[in-house]
């Protein structure tokens, strides 16, 4: 009890502990604060938030043509696919239940979707081109590309192959190319983003 | 003596390369005159605003386009698109504001108490270079917005070189890149605005190591005489540095937060027209005094020589006050021409300020333009007003007159009368040490022996 009292007289060291915590904890707030709008200023600023999305006219593309068009600063693949293809892709399709949980997946497919899940309209494929491993663009879109062992598209930076879905179906990469936000505007203007 | 680290990482650290004992040493125990006062924090505060200025800078320039056609246009994308890039480019701009308010403050004080004598001449002279690049930076940095001033304050600033003879249009024709101040200006301008502030900070490390050959000076004047004079610098410096560096920043944020524009020129927030000079070309208020120096001189070389002698004559200046006291607290001349000095300076920022044909009514609070003053004083022609004006009872002072009378004071000070002074000026007597000046009978601990002879106690 004595030893107590003669440490709150102030020649303690609780107390003077208590002054460095307090003085340290406030110089790391106000670092914090400082530091935060110099973080902040990096990331995306308004202008450029603001250019996300995109019309685009369809109307002048082929049965079995692609186009590529920039959104986002990023290459988006429009396939207009072949009756062929779109059956290529459904015979690869896993089963799935009516919550779409995956019951069996006869292919194999690494990140299981079917096709059906994935365009809106079955002759309409639209991608984000950027390959999920490391952000290259694969080659596909022409007719004279590489398109790899599925027919759909071929990464040549590490090999990913893509099927006539856009699923990934052998090499690195880990997830199908990514479908963006799109509607179709008119039967020949889709909006992306 | 050397230093015993606990922790064994900085010991094994320490004993291959040494910089935590140079840090103990010359952060920590670093013997520090013990009578500081509040004019010696302007050396750090001026440290922090370079770091200041260097870490908003170089977030800045992430977002700048060094282009004639984009530069505008992406300082104000700065403003109004970039997350908190507002607050990043008014810390910035008033930031240079504040960075001049320390080192001036800190260059009086050095005036003062005689901080430029002998064995500080060198810390000095890297000192007037410090400030010489600073000046450079500040100018090529105003330039970077590409408004209606940074592009007549370039335009005029460049100007300045062909006053000399031969070669001088061929310096200009050099600095700009082209027939005008054009885009290869503006991009050469940014890369030196990036590269100068560096060079800044290796002088500064040099302006450092400098000041702790001899340590620093004091409002006494005289050394430190042994251990009763000193202080570490840490805790007592580092907690007083801290301490003015807050009140500092209040300042500082009070022009960042609620006066961001009121330095700047309102001119500035229109996009340079190379085919149209603005009515009014006025410098930053921290340049006025020179550009004042610079139009009191009806010619166009001589202007400018005297606006580079300013600064030149403070490169000379431990050589032309003689004097053996070095603070200005023992001075009594000394202390009245200079206090008179410094408000000079405030004259000739007024001075630069206004044009120059212009005419300031003291007694009336406001500068009029000749016209004016000859409407209100029913003259018939402007040819009627003196320099130094009683027109129809408004006295006035031409503002070119009043700049002149101020350079030559400033000229004055520095060349006729601080070498006069050194042989004239009868001073006080000093105390015999920094101790006996600031204890009550010459310091209670100090036995009245040691305090006088001092060196005997060291």
């Amino acid at each position: 009890m004595a030893d107590h009292a003669h440490s709150a007289q102030g020649a303690g060291e609780t107390r003077r502990d208590f002054l460095y915590l307090m003085s340290a904890s406030a110089a790391a707030f106000g670092a914090a604060t400082v530091v935060w709008p110099f973080i902040s200023s990096m990331n995306p600023s308004g202008d450029v938030l603001a250019l996300s999305s995109i019309e685009v006219d369809i109307s002048g593309v082929q049965v079995g043509q692609a186009i590529t068009v920039k959104w986002r600063g990023k290459p988006v693949f429009i396939r207009r696919r072949t009756p062929e293809e779109i059956a290529e892709a459904r015979k690869a399709d896993p089963e799935v239940d009516a919550k779409g949980n995956v019951i069996s997946n006869p292919a194999g497919l690494r990140d299981p979707q079917t096709d059906a899940s994935r365009v809106k309209k079955p002759e309409w494929l639209i991608l984000v081109g950027v390959c999920t491993h490391l952000g290259c663009v694969p080659l596909g879109q022409k007719s004279s590309d590489p398109r790899g062992e599925f027919g759909g598209w071929y990464c040549p930076c590490h090999g990913s192959q893509y099927d006539t879905s856009g699923r990934i179906r052998k090499g690195p990469a880990p997830l199908d190319l990514a479908v963006p936000d799109y509607v179709f505007e008119k039967d020949t203007v889709v909006k992306i983003g | 003596m050397a230093v015993v680290f606990k922790n064994p990482v900085i010991r094994w650290i320490d004993h291959r390369l040494p910089v935590f004992t140079y840090l103990q040493h010359e952060a920590n125990d670093y013997p520090t005159p013990k009578n500081l006062s509040y004019w010696w924090n302007f050396g750090s505060i001026a440290g922090f605003m370079l770091v200041v200025m260097i870490a908003t800078g170089i977030f800045l320039a992430m977002q700048y386009t060094p282009h004639v056609d984009l530069a505008f246009n992406s300082v104000e994308r700065i403003m109004r698109d970039v997350n908190y890039g507002w607050l990043l480019r008014y810390i910035h701009m008033n930031g240079a504001s504040m960075f001049f308010i320390a080192v001036y403050i800190h260059i009086f004080r050095g005036i003062y108490y005689g901080s430029y004598k002998a064995p500080r001449e060198l810390l000095w002279i890297i000192g007037v270079a410090i400030l010489l690049l600073m000046m450079a930076t500040a100018f090529m940095g105003y330039v970077l917005p590409w408004g209606q001033m940074s592009f007549w304050g370039a335009t005029v600033i460049t100007n300045l070189f062909s006053a000399f003879p031969v070669v001088g249009s061929k310096i200009v024709t050099l600095l700009w890149g082209g027939f005008a101040v054009d885009n290869p200006t503006l991009n050469r301008f940014y890369a030196l605005h990036y590269l100068l502030p560096f060079v800044i900070l290796g002088v500064v490390v040099i302006h450092v190591l400098a000041l702790h050959r001899f340590g620093s000076n004091n409002p006494t004047g005289i050394d430190m005489k042994g251990p009763q004079d000193s202080i570490p610098f840490h805790p007592y410096y580092t907690v007083k540095d801290l301490y003015g560096l807050g009140v500092f920043m209040l300042f500082y944020a009070f022009w960042v937060f609620y006066a961001p524009v009121a330095l700047g020129d309102p001119d500035n927030f229109i996009p340079a027209n190379p085919l149209s000079t603005p009515p009014e070309i006025v410098p930053e208020w921290y340049f006025l005094p020179y550009y004042a120096i610079l139009r009191s001189i009806p010619n166009k070389l001589v202007g400018v020589l005297a606006m580079f002698s300013s600064i030149m004559v403070l490169f000379i200046l431990p050589w032309l006050d003689r004097s053996p006291v070095r603070s200005g607290t023992f001075r009594p001349a000394f202390k009245r021409f200079f206090w008179t000095l410094v408000f000079v300076c405030a004259i000739l920022m007024f001075c630069g300020k206004y044009p120059p044909a212009n005419y300031w009514l003291p007694l009336e609070f406001t500068v009029v333009t000749p016209d004016s003053l000859q409407a209100a004083a029913h003259l018939q022609s402007a040819d009627d007003l003196w320099a130094i004006s009683f027109a129809g009872g408004h006295f006035g002072i031409q503002i070119i007159t009043l700049g002149q009378i101020a350079a030559i004071y400033y000229f004055a000070f520095f060349l006729v009368i601080l070498p006069l002074l050194s042989i004239f000026e009868r001073t006080l007597p000093l105390p015999l040490s920094i101790s006996q000046s600031v204890l009550p009978k010459g310091g209670g601990a100090v036995p009245s022996a040691a305090a006088a002879k001092p060196m005997e106690k060291a």
